[in-house]
């Protein structure tokens, strides 16, 4: 093999454990969102009335994702009920999305919490445009402009969550 | 003596009736229900640490585990440990069902890692049910991936390899 192939040849390797690293490192990154415009999505909530994230604008959104195998999800989301029930006049809207295989137990636990704010259906695919949800809990607060401003993920100290979202609520 | 009888049939017949309303209910509306098993329980020598994992990954032959996650789908779909395999939810029957009929054809000495990484350790439902169930199917090589805080911050953002797809 004269000098040149040699050279091609370690080029191709060299290429190939590039794109062999990419594919491994591509896309499945948790990607921090804070600061940025919260991705656009559409749903059908599970009383069949669109979520329009877009549509949203001009109110304060706390965008939970949960499912109903997180125990911390639980104790999490009667506080985001009461939270609707004190801050929505103010413009908090609380909106959930499970990332449960089976529709059928989120629709129980909506109704077994009460839940007094939209809940739909997630996939990997939204999953994907949030960052990869890669663990749950995971909240995030969306300003009145529709920029992400916080994100919590694990179990959250809720105090901070609610200073935070009073903050938001108080901004123009 | 008739009143006596009358009583000791409700003594028997009234917490009976109870029980099975309350296991109808649960059935269909999953209250009150007891908790699944927490990963908490799983012995400390039958733990994994991540970096361990990888290098695991990396060897050729017979000390590759076979890597299966025990959680949810849609968050193996997201990302998933480079070759692990979805076998079902542990904290659900039909789940660990999955995972029976995986294991099945398996030599019980066949080296096993369990992960699921869907929730902070002590609160995950899942990989305790599961390893249970493959300790008492007779597999005695059989570890399970710590994951303190979720898959997200202690595999795919520390650079291990992830592969998508269901």
């Amino acid at each position: 093999m004269n000098k040149d192939a040699k050279a091609l040849s370690a080029h191709r390797q060299v290429l190939a454990a590039l794109l062999l690293a990419t594919c491994f490192a591509a896309g499945a990154q948790t990607i921090s969102l804070v600061g940025k415009k919260a991705p656009e999505f559409t749903r059908r909530d599970f009383s069949g009335t669109r979520i329009n994230l877009a549509g949203l604008r001009g109110k304060v959104v706390l965008l939970d994702f949960w499912a109903t195998w997180c125990a911390s999800c639980q104790v999490e989301m009667p506080t985001f009920v009461q939270w609707q029930r004190d801050y929505g006049p103010r413009g908090l809207q609380v909106i959930g999305i499970s990332m449960d295989d089976d529709p059928a137990l989120a629709r129980r636990m909506k109704a077994k919490l009460r839940l007094n704010y939209p809940v739909a259906m997630g996939d990997e695919k939204l999953g994907e445009l949030y960052g990869g949800v890669l663990g749950l809990p995971l909240t995030y607060l969306i300003d009145r402009n529709g920029i992400i401003r916080a994100k919590f993920q694990g179990e959250t100290d809720l105090k901070t969550m609610e200073q935070q979202l009073k903050a938001l609520l108080a901004e123009p | 003596m008739r009143f006596n009888l009358v009583r000791v049939a409700a003594i028997i017949a009234i917490p009976a009736i109870l029980f099975a309303a309350r296991t109808r209910i649960h059935a269909q509306f999953g209250w009150g229900a007891p908790p699944p098993e927490s990963a908490s329980s799983i012995p400390t020598a039958q733990l994994l640490q991540p970096e361990e994992l990888s290098r695991l990954l990396q060897a050729k032959g017979a000390s590759k585990p076979l890597v299966l996650q025990v959680g949810s789908r849609m968050l193996f779909a997201q990302a998933h440990i480079a070759g692990a395999e979805y076998a079902g939810a542990g904290s659900q029957p039909e789940g660990l069902k999955q995972l029976q009929d995986r294991v099945a054809p398996l030599p019980r000495k066949t080296f096993i890692v369990l992960y699921c990484g869907c929730c902070p350790w002590s609160r995950c439902p899942n990989v305790a049910p599961a390893f249970k169930l493959l300790h008492n199917l007779g597999f005695a090589n059989v570890k399970v991936l710590y994951l303190a805080n979720n898959l997200g911050t202690d595999w795919v953002d520390k650079g291990y390899p992830v592969e998508q797809g269901r």
